[in-house]
């Protein structure tokens, strides 16, 4: 009985990891239909923010939780002026172009940085005990971060002017440039909080992972596969994706070791690709956020 | 037609570089000869993607896969074998029944081209972070062990039918060098037949292609799973080239890379990516060698750069370039002879639309 | 009129868009060698039909049989392969090549290479396109694209050609040598046109079929339809 907790516990964790990763990139390609190649880079700017804080003598939390978002939001937003609001309707000069910015990012961490990890940080929170068996305290901190980054996600396309008018956008950007709304600055909000919320799982994984320059890789391979596994859908789509792919991952790297739960994980989403080539959320729950 | 032309001109520059290969030997330093042969093979990669997305319009940024299954095959089957020329023929067999499968997901499932973009690189890079992961005594095919991030030995070619007689470096240089000819050659005939002229009129418009009954699926598939062969083909060289193969074959650099020489070099041409992989080749490892500039960041500068203000690429820009000025004489002179026949010219010429 | 075999038929043909019925269960029928105009006003239904026969939208429900098979929800290029020309909306060419080679590709379809050469010089003679053989599509006026689209579907020698809205954007004059075209095509293959224009549609046609709100109102002549009341009302009434 505890065992099944612990592995289960490893399994939710597995899913919210996946769907921390995920939600930032998620959130710029749901508004804007702008797949962010630098995606990964603003995970590992995130991790670069809370190691160079607490090296400086920050209070980890307020380094992972607020320093975090906010550097790479603002850098989303300057990003987003100087870069990727010349290529609007170039879906694939974007690609080309957030691409470049992931090697430009890469390339100055490592200039400024070096090629290796300057400080590790040790998760906090320690570890508890279910029974017999121990699991990270931390681990089970950020299924709660990530229930709670959906639900406020939920809370700011739900309840805010803000989320009305991206909505209205995700729609129809036509309709709502044409009613006066400004997609321009709908834009740049979004890239900023879908930079924001990257830096922050950034942020938050980097005591787990520690940071390298090219940590970024670890992470979009992953991020990429649940985005398009999920669709359109913001939250439907990174949630459902999550759970499927997260959780056939968790069994099979379970039963057979992490290599073969990876090919699991790719397997599963090429197939699910060929049967629902708009997602999970382009053929189910079509009029979720 | 004008592609007629354009095959003539495939066939001017494969003299060129027949030209370069003679002379290379007795010009360059012996160091350089070597270093050439796995350029070349990049060079081969570079060329199976001007083919598939300069001319078939498909956006594959995972093209390394193919490229790094190509030369993990070659290495492995060439250890096992203990023949160069079977295992040759295994890699861009392997590389190209990877992407005839995952082609027919991609392709039939009607995958838009942003997708497959981003679905081609993440194929690269778990296969990356899977072979990575092959540094035990247990991760071992026949007598190749895999060899995890250390990667595994590619032994060197030998003269087909005799596994002992080995090539010397320049050897290989000329097999390599006459495969890139070759496959250069193949590209550009490719191009011309009436299956390539398909696949370009699918890059231009895939709906009117549909229309006129071309099974545009099956197309896309044929030239995607001909350019991993080839890439396959690129990954061989490339391995014999440095003599080991590792997984940064299949990494993200590399798959940068491979875009950026197509970018730089221009869409619709075969021998700007070519070029282009020469010429980064060497500035990149030119920069390796200072520590001021580091080489992400002149990649990441050159692809924004380029994207934003040179999006054709160098050899369509400048082929532009002399068109307009030519189109711009011609009509000059016609002005010109106009003007002589009809000193107050009232003509009326072009629709307004 | 001369009623020989049905070469297109559709029953009970449906296509719904979340609630709303786009095209709602219609049933209609194209003998050979005829040339139908399909009118209506803007949400009618006519280009929605119109995509489900040509495989562009996979119907809801209902079935689509031409020539004896049953295309409903099948790809285009099957459509296609039955020898059916088709023209969309908006104009779809390929707008990077030349003239000559988008109507090459086209030939090359059906023929050999040798025949396909010769289709395309016919083609472009037939068209008057000679003066814009070598130039790029994509510079084109858009008469000229329009025109080299109908060539493009003259070229594979179809006997069922659909065209969607032919002369969109056509001047006075262009709209003239647009609708002799059709009528020439039209002596060797049944046609179904969609169109707005209603001197156009006087010069190509005799059958008119009247959409409105997603079925079939009338069919009859034009000048039946412009002395309905009911018909006037509804579409005429619209224009005026």
């Amino acid at each position: 009985m505890d065992q099944i907790a612990s592995d289960a516990l490893t399994i939710v964790y597995g899913i919210a990891n996946l769907a921390l990763i995920s939600l930032g990139l998620a959130i710029i390609f749901g508004m804007m239909r702008v797949i962010n190649l630098a995606h990964g880079e603003f995970l590992m700017l995130g991790g670069y923010t809370v190691v160079v804080a607490t090296n400086n003598g920050v209070n980890l939390w307020i380094a992972m939780l607020i320093l975090a978002p906010l550097v790479v939001g603002v850098i989303g937003v300057v990003v987003e002026r100087l870069l990727i609001r010349w290529l609007y309707g170039r879906m694939i000069d974007t690609l080309l172009a957030t691409w470049g910015l992931s090697l430009l990012f890469i390339g100055i961490v490592t200039s400024i940085f070096g090629a290796s990890t300057t400080t590790t940080i040790s998760p906090p929170l320690g570890v508890i005990t279910i029974g017999a068996y121990t699991s990270s305290g931390y681990e089970l901190f950020l299924i709660g971060v990530a229930i709670a980054l959906m639900a406020g996600v939920y809370a700011v396309l739900k309840l805010t002017t803000l989320g009305l008018l991206a909505r209205g956008t995700m729609q129809n950007a036509e309709m709502a440039a044409a009613l006066g709304v400004s997609t321009s600055r709908i834009y740049m909000i979004t890239f900023g909080l879908g930079a924001a919320v990257s830096g922050l799982a950034g942020g938050l994984l980097a005591p787990i992972t520690g940071v390298l320059p090219t940590i970024g890789v670890v992470y979009i391979a992953k991020a990429f596969i649940t985005v398009i596994s999920g669709g359109q859908a913001i939250l439907a789509g990174t949630a459902s994706a999550s759970v499927l792919l997260g959780g056939v991952n968790g069994i099979v790297a379970f039963i057979t070791g992490p290599t073969i739960g990876e090919v699991a994980l790719l397997l599963l989403a090429i197939v699910l690709l060929r049967l629902m080539p708009t997602g999970i959320t382009g053929r189910f729950f079509r009029k979720s956020l | 037609m004008r592609l007629a032309r354009d095959f003539r001109g495939t066939l001017i520059v494969a003299a060129l570089a027949v030209l370069f290969t003679l002379i290379a030997p007795v010009t360059l330093e012996f160091f350089t000869i070597i270093t050439l042969t796995q350029v070349i093979g990049l060079a081969i990669l570079g060329l199976s993607l001007a083919l598939i997305w300069g001319f078939g319009g498909i956006l594959c940024f995972g093209q390394t896969a193919f490229f790094g299954l190509g030369a993990y095959a070659y290495a492995i089957a060439a250890t096992n074998i203990g023949g160069s020329t079977g295992a040759i023929l295994i890699a861009v067999l392997v590389a190209a029944a990877f992407a005839a499968i995952l082609g027919y997901f991609v392709f039939y499932g009607r995958v838009s081209d942003v997708y497959l973009a981003v679905i081609t690189l993440t194929v690269s890079l778990i296969l990356y972070s899977l072979i990575r992961r092959t540094s035990g005594p247990e991760y071992k095919i026949g007598d190749a062990l895999l060899g995890g991030f250390n990667g595994t030995g590619a032994p060197p070619l030998n003269i087909p039918g005799d596994a002992s007689a080995m090539l010397f470096p320049e050897h290989i240089f000329y097999v390599a060098m006459a495969a890139l000819i070759l496959v250069y050659i193949l590209c550009g005939r490719v191009v011309t037949t009436h299956f390539g002229r398909v696949c370009v009129a699918i890059r231009e418009n895939e709906t009117r292609a549909e229309l006129l009954a071309y099974d545009t699926r099956l197309y896309k598939l044929g030239i995607f799973t001909l350019g991993a062969a080839i890439a396959g083909l690129g990954g061989v060289f490339f391995a014999v080239g440095i003599s080991r193969v590792t997984p940064d074959v299949f990494g993200l650099g590399q798959s940068a890379l491979t875009i950026i020489w197509v970018i730089v070099g221009g869409r619709g041409t075969l021998i700007g990516p070519i070029l282009a992989t020469f010429a980064l080749y060497y500035l990149t490892a030119a920069l390796g060698t200072q520590q001021l500039l580091n080489t992400n960041l002149i990649l990441g500068i050159i692809l924004v750069i380029f994207v934003l203000a040179v999006p054709r690429g160098v050899i369509p820009t400048l082929t532009g370039w002399a068109a307009t000025r030519r189109q711009r004489r011609a009509l000059r002179a016609r002005e010109r002879r106009l003007r002589l026949r009809r000193p107050r010219g009232g003509e009326v010429a072009g629709e307004a639309e | 009129m001369r009623r020989g075999e049905v070469v297109l038929e559709t029953r009970n043909l449906s296509m719904a868009f979340g609630g709303v019925r786009a095209v709602d269960r219609v049933d209609f029928t194209l003998w050979d060698g005829e040339l139908r105009c399909l009118i209506g006003p803007n949400g009618a239904g006519k280009s929605t039909f119109f995509k489900c026969l040509t495989g562009q939208l996979r119907p809801t429900e209902g079935d689509v049989v031409i020539r004896d098979v049953h295309v409903a929800g099948r790809e285009p290029h099957e459509i296609a392969a039955l020898g059916v020309g088709i023209k969309t909306q908006v104009p779809n060419v390929f707008d990077g090549l030349s003239a000559e080679e988008n109507i090459w590709i086209a030939a090359r379809r059906w023929h050999g290479a040798e025949r396909a050469r010769t289709l395309t010089r016919e083609t472009i003679e037939r068209l008057q396109l000679g003066e814009v053989r070598t130039r790029i599509v994509g510079t084109l006026a858009h008469g000229q694209r329009q025109w080299v689209e109908l060539g493009m579907v003259v070229a594979a020698d179809p006997w069922l050609v659909l065209l969607d809205e032919p002369a969109a954007g056509m001047t006075h004059e262009e709209t003239g040598r647009t609708a002799e075209l059709i009528r020439e095509i039209n002596r060797s293959a049944a046609m179904i046109v969609v169109e707005h224009d209603m001197q156009f549609i006087r010069m190509i046609s005799r059958t008119v079929t009247l959409f409105h709100e997603g079925r079939i109102l009338m069919e009859d002549s034009m000048d039946a339809i412009s002395a309905d009341p009911v018909a006037r009302e509804i579409y005429l009434g619209h224009r005026a």
